[in-house]
């Protein structure tokens, strides 16, 4: 983990301020902590060996210097906490602004789930870093500078010895936590394999109990967490040592310098005030170190959630969006020509030279087997993907009707586009708002009694009255209060409402008992009329929907099952 | 459907804190067993804060002594001392941290057993299926707070509390009121201060954390409706609400932020407290004569190291509350009742053949959301029935009944006359397999996958149940063959494949009766038709039922038994023919 690293301060602008006003606190910090050494040396000496009352000056000094650095701590961590705030809501807004930017076809090939996680809960892994681990770091390289500015001039002895075993501190926890981390990496695997087989067995816990081996699971439990705490021990004792290297030498270091300092008092060569302000200071010179130390694995987890942030911000857009308008789709034919997809990590294309006329007007289902690619089609006529070989091109006669003007789908601006089609996935994705809200989601503006005529096209009219509260019921996370029928019947209202000359729609009847496709397909055959429709199909009965059948390719099965 | 993915609702009933305490009596129970190693723990932890503290003291007193010019023969001891405190922190602390995590983990390992046995039988019923992923993951989250709460709270507060006892005793003893103060001042730190963090920290959550619930929605159905929001040109609104919820959140964090950092000068305010009042009372006291002036330095100063060792109390506490939460969790799920116990004095499973029979049974995975009403089946010796009827009209939930992964609510469901609930769960399902669209497959090998129905079974036996899942040809043409791992969830696997494995696995059991629960859900059109033409063949001569909501591959069976909307008896239908049944479709 680098300390600080620079793209934070790029990314996140709120760092630069932070970090500044750190400093400075830092510096005001290291001035109280010597100060305050001043004052008890003083104190203390003129009662002792002077015989003298305490000055009153002095204990209220003191009082003085006390409220001070706690103001400063005080300020210091709400600042801490403001900027984190900052600096995790700028992250945040960036990383979601340029996951819209890259758009559905680079986040489909990662878990969506992992994003938001890192979005949300990943981000605030920041703040051990910004409100303990940056300030203590910054203090690290102030606190001791100033502790030992103020030494030099009253014991070069002490002063030495500490600009002595100062640096080892770092240079062995380095050193050790290299070591560290290779054993890390060598027992990761294992770890995370011990700590995955407790949830994998929990998950089968039905399956197991099936088959009467649930009670038998205890012991391999008990078994396996044994190895895990074995395997982690051995992790530990090497990671521990950083720990004991840092306090060995903090502490040892103090006691030499106190032993020194009382040796050098003995022999008349130094004062005891002098004494007194070593002895004091000396152990704040190294406690901001230790505290990096402390800090350090908390910090290192935000960061780690940053850097993956950072990675996603890096990305390059895969190409240049078009901007030419698209023409009227209603004379518009559709040419598929060679078209290859394929998406990173895998070897086999997901679509393999898929070759096809779709004509205005057009009912066309895409058929074949699981795996042939019919969804990926659609996403490559949606944009979401970039063919890796082939083309789609829109063809419009000429108005001369002599001739024909073609355009690359990839030349079109893609929004103009897609406001000109209508898509039903295969499993629509509901938000968390009303039911009204989700039919609303490609036309904002559409009054309720067009939401609603939508609806009933779509067949849902009559359970979205019979919710709660109709239109306006909210669904809770991804549609949670409606069956998989009525989700699909909720997007096919959002198609209707959409009034696009050209539906996209990917096996609408999927997973749903016959009463239910039945309602469903009415609904798409209401939606079909009129409009270019391409349809992704299992069902005998959608097929029979459709004008035409396209076969997608029965393409290679390697882990096919056999018939 | 639905009456499976509300069961959530069935367990959730005990939120949190529906019992206080429990956390701490759980913690108590599981740590037993490591008690002599956290004792140890603790005493080398208060052992490495005293040489701290000790080396501070022992200096001040060293340097304020030597300030006298004695011979230095008189402070051999106190060098001496002072050296061994300076090496004895970083040891000590160090067999404390490695003594304290070995204890912790041995715990986990207590507490990962314990809960993992409450599961196995609380499972399925008492977990609801509707978010099992979710509750498992959480689960295996929590019980390793256990680890947080031992390591970096119990175990700081024991040492904390062992050895601010002793300063206090020391400083008290030299300078009564300095000890009071140290005394005081540790009390704040340790308690008074978590409680003034917890409380405003309540306070701001309160306002926070609705905001946070719709951030993290925003965020979610942004990502994960990306594709449906572009097409629909919708994403950047989308998007901008997402900004605006957090320029909401984070306006109302800085507003909070005042509370932040109290702690931490809450323990540079105390120290500072401490050490007045030893400066000032000591020389109080050393004016009067109550105090020798070379322990001035030492009551004055040794504050400065005990709050050092102890000032880490204030964010020690503020980590109990979050794994206070997920301890409390495990108990809740610890002191759940059992949603399907066995009877005390269990009856001998009656010999086969095996009947099977549902009387009147009204059933559901709630008591208020009843999925089946008085309902009457009957699966008798060889009989291979198929249980067919909509969404939600309670399919499932009689093949929950049948292996007694729930009990009805009215009604009795019984073998061969025998009540299930007169008969241990286990022996129950050895007679009664299920094979369900959930089959779970291990992340192990495919052998290993089989023998979780028999951990005895040959390679034989394997590749006879393989062969009858017609499974056996793909098996060995995969260049591990039997030893090839499936993947996590088996994902490795194709839908049917995975479906063909958990079949063979089902075979493997040799079960004289089997549930086919939607053995075909979710795959494709062929596959499907295949994969239930095969399920059928392999599992002839067993007594079968077979629940479907495909009605069009019914040829291999003797009698359809439709369950149609609630509130209806199931009405046995003529045999369909494979013709009509397929065109009617």
């Amino acid at each position: 983990m680098k300390p600080l690293d620079p793209r934070l301060l790029r990314y996140a602008r709120a760092t630069r301020a932070y970090l500044a006003l750190t400093v400075g606190l830092g510096v005001v910090a290291a001035a109280l902590i010597v100060a305050q050494a001043s004052l008890l040396a003083t104190g203390i000496t003129g009662v002792f060996l002077d015989g003298d009352p305490l000055d009153p000056v002095v204990p209220l000094e003191l009082a003085a210097v006390v409220a001070a650095r706690a103001a400063v701590v005080w300020l210091q961590e709400r600042m801490a906490v403001r900027a984190g705030t900052a600096v995790k809501s700028e992250l945040r807004q960036r990383l979601l602004a340029r996951v819209v930017a890259l758009g559905p076809g680079w986040a489909a090939g990662r878990r969506s789930g992992e994003l938001a996680t890192l979005a949300t809960r990943g981000l605030d892994a920041l703040d051990p870093y910004f409100v303990r681990y940056l300030p203590q770091l910054v203090l690290a390289a102030i606190v001791p500078a100033v502790v030992l500015a103020r030494l030099l001039p009253a014991d070069g002895v002490a002063t030495t010895t500490i600009v002595l075993t100062l640096p080892l501190i770092p240079i062995f926890m380095i050193l050790v936590g290299l070591h560290t981390e290779a054993a890390n990496r060598r027992q990761f695997r294992l770890l995370s394999r011990l700590a995955h087989h407790f949830l994998d067995v929990v998950a089968g816990l039905p399956t197991l109990k099936v088959f009467g081996r649930a009670r038998a699971q205890a012991d391999t439990i008990r078994r396996v967490s044994d190895q895990q705490r074995r395997v982690t021990m051995r992790t530990l004792r090497v990671a521990f040592l950083s720990a004991l290297v840092l306090e060995l030498l903090a502490t040892l270091s103090v006691a030499l310098v106190a032993v020194g300092v009382g040796l050098r008092l003995v022999a008349g060569d130094l004062d005891l005030a002098t004494a007194l302000v070593v002895l004091i200071l000396a152990p704040e010179a190294y406690l901001p170190l230790r505290q990096v130390g402390t800090h350090y694995h908390a910090a290192a987890e935000g960061v780690a959630a940053a850097e993956e942030i950072f990675a996603v911000l890096d990305t390059p857009a895969p190409r240049r969006a078009g901007t030419v308008a698209p023409p009227d789709p209603a004379r518009a034919t559709i040419h598929l020509t060679g078209l290859t997809v394929r998406y990173p990590g895998r070897a086999e294309p997901a679509l393999d030279g898929l070759t096809a006329t779709i004509a205005p007007g057009e009912i066309v289902a895409l058929t074949g087997p699981s795996g042939c690619g019919k969804s990926t089609a659609l996403a490559a006529l949606l944009g979401f993907v970039t063919p890796a070989a082939g083309r789609i091109t829109l063809a419009v006669p000429d108005a001369a009707g002599d001739g024909r003007t073609e355009i690359d789908l990839a030349d079109l601006d893609p929004a103009a586009w897609r406001s000109r089609l209508a898509w039903v996935p295969q499993r629509p994705r509901l938000l968390a708002a009303t039911v009204a809200d989700n039919i609303r989601l490609g036309r904002p503006d559409a009054t309720d009694d067009e939401v609603r005529r939508a609806a009933r096209l779509a067949g849902a009219d009559a359970f979205v009255t019979a919710l709660p509260d109709g239109y306006a019921t909210r669904l809770t996370d991804d549609g949670g209060g409606v069956s998989a029928g009525q989700r699909q019947r909720i997007a096919l209202a959002r198609a209707f409402l959409r009034d696009a000359p050209i539906v996209l729609l990917d096996e609408p009847t999927a997973n749903l008992d016959e009463a239910t496709a039945a309602e469903v397909l009415a609904g798409v055959r209401r939606l079909a009329r009129g409009r270019t429709v391409v349809l992704a199909a299992h069902r005998p009965e959608l097929v029979a929907l459709a004008d035409r059948e396209i076969r997608l390719g029965a393409v290679r099965a390697p882990l096919a099952v056999p018939a | 459907m639905s009456a499976r993915h509300h069961a959530g609702a069935a367990t959730g009933g005990t939120g949190p804190g529906a019992d206080r305490g429990g956390w701490l009596r759980l913690l108590l129970a599981v740590s037993r067993p490591a008690a002599g190693r956290l004792g140890a723990a603790a005493l080398l932890g208060a052992g490495a804060a005293a040489t701290a503290v000790g080396l501070m003291a022992c200096s001040a007193w060293l340097i304020s002594r030597a300030a006298l010019q004695p011979p230095v023969l008189h402070l051999m001891v106190a060098i001496v001392a002072v050296r061994a405190f300076g090496i004895g922190r970083g040891v000590l602390r160090y067999l404390e941290r490695l003594t304290g995590h070995d204890a912790a983990l041995r715990v986990l390992t207590e507490l990962r057993v314990r809960a993992y046995r409450r599961l196995a039988e609380l499972a399925p019923a008492g977990l609801g299926r509707h978010r099992r992923g979710d509750l498992t993951e959480r689960l295996a989250g929590d019980v390793e707070a256990v680890v947080d709460v031992l390591v970096r709270v119990v175990l700081p507060y024991a040492a904390a509390l062992l050895v601010g006892v002793g300063s206090v005793a020391l400083v008290g003893t030299l300078l009564p009121p300095a000890g009071v103060a140290l005394g005081v001042g540790l009390l704040v730190l340790a308690v008074g201060v978590p409680a003034l963090q917890a409380r405003s920290a309540r306070r701001a959550d309160g306002g926070l954390a609705p905001l946070r619930g719709e951030l993290a929605t925003g965020v979610v159905d942004l990502l994960h409706g990306l594709p449906d929001l572009v097409a629909y040109g919708a994403a950047e609104r989308r998007l901008g609400r997402v900004v605006d919820t957090d320029r909401r959140l984070r306006e109302a964090t800085e507003r909070s932020a005042a509370t932040a950092g109290l702690g931490s000068a809450a323990v540079v305010l105390v120290t500072g407290a401490c050490v007045l009042v030893g400066l000032v009372a000591g020389a109080v006291a050393v004016r009067a004569g109550a105090l020798s002036g070379e322990l001035l330095a030492v009551v004055t100063l040794t504050p400065l190291a005990v709050f050092e060792t102890v000032g880490g109390l204030p964010a020690a506490a503020q980590r109990l509350a979050a794994a206070r939460a997920a301890l409390g969790r495990i108990a809740d799920l610890v002191a759940a009742p059992t949603p399907v116990p066995d009877p005390v004095s269990p009856r001998p499973v009656p010999p086969g053949p095996y009947t099977l029979r549902l009387v009147d049974v009204t059933a559901g995975w709630a008591a208020d959301r009843v999925a089946l009403r008085h309902v009457d089946l009957t699966l008798a010796p060889g009989r291979r029935v198929a249980l067919v009827g909509p969404s939600g009209a309670g399919k499932s939930t009689v093949a929950a009944l049948l292996v007694r992964f729930l009990d009805p609510l009215a009604g009795q469901v019984t073998l061969n006359g025998v009540d299930l609930r007169d008969l241990r769960g286990a022996d129950l399902r050895r007679i009664v397999g299920y094979l369900g669209e959930d089959a779970y497959l291990f992340d192990t090998t495919i052998a290993g996958n089989l023998r979780v129905a028999r951990p005895d079974a040959t390679d034989a036996e394997l590749e006879a149940a393989l062969s009858a899942a017609r499974l056996l040809d793909w098996v060995r043409s995969l260049p591990d063959g039997l030893a090839t791992p499936v993947g996590e969830h088996g994902l490795a696997l194709s839908g049917g494949q995975r479906r063909r494995l958990a079949l063979a696995r089902l075979l493997l059991g040799d079960f004289p009766v089997v549930i086919l629960d939607e053995p075909t859900e979710h795959l494709d059109e062929p596959t499907a038709r295949a994969l239930t033409a095969d399920l059928l063949a392999a599992t002839s001569g067993r007594t079968t039922l077979l629940i479907t909501h495909r009605l069009d591959d019914l040829a291999g069976v003797d009698e359809v038994v439709r369950l149609p909307a609630r509130d209806a008896r199931p009405v046995p239908t003529p045999r369909p023919r494979r013709v009509a049944g397929r065109a009617a479709c």
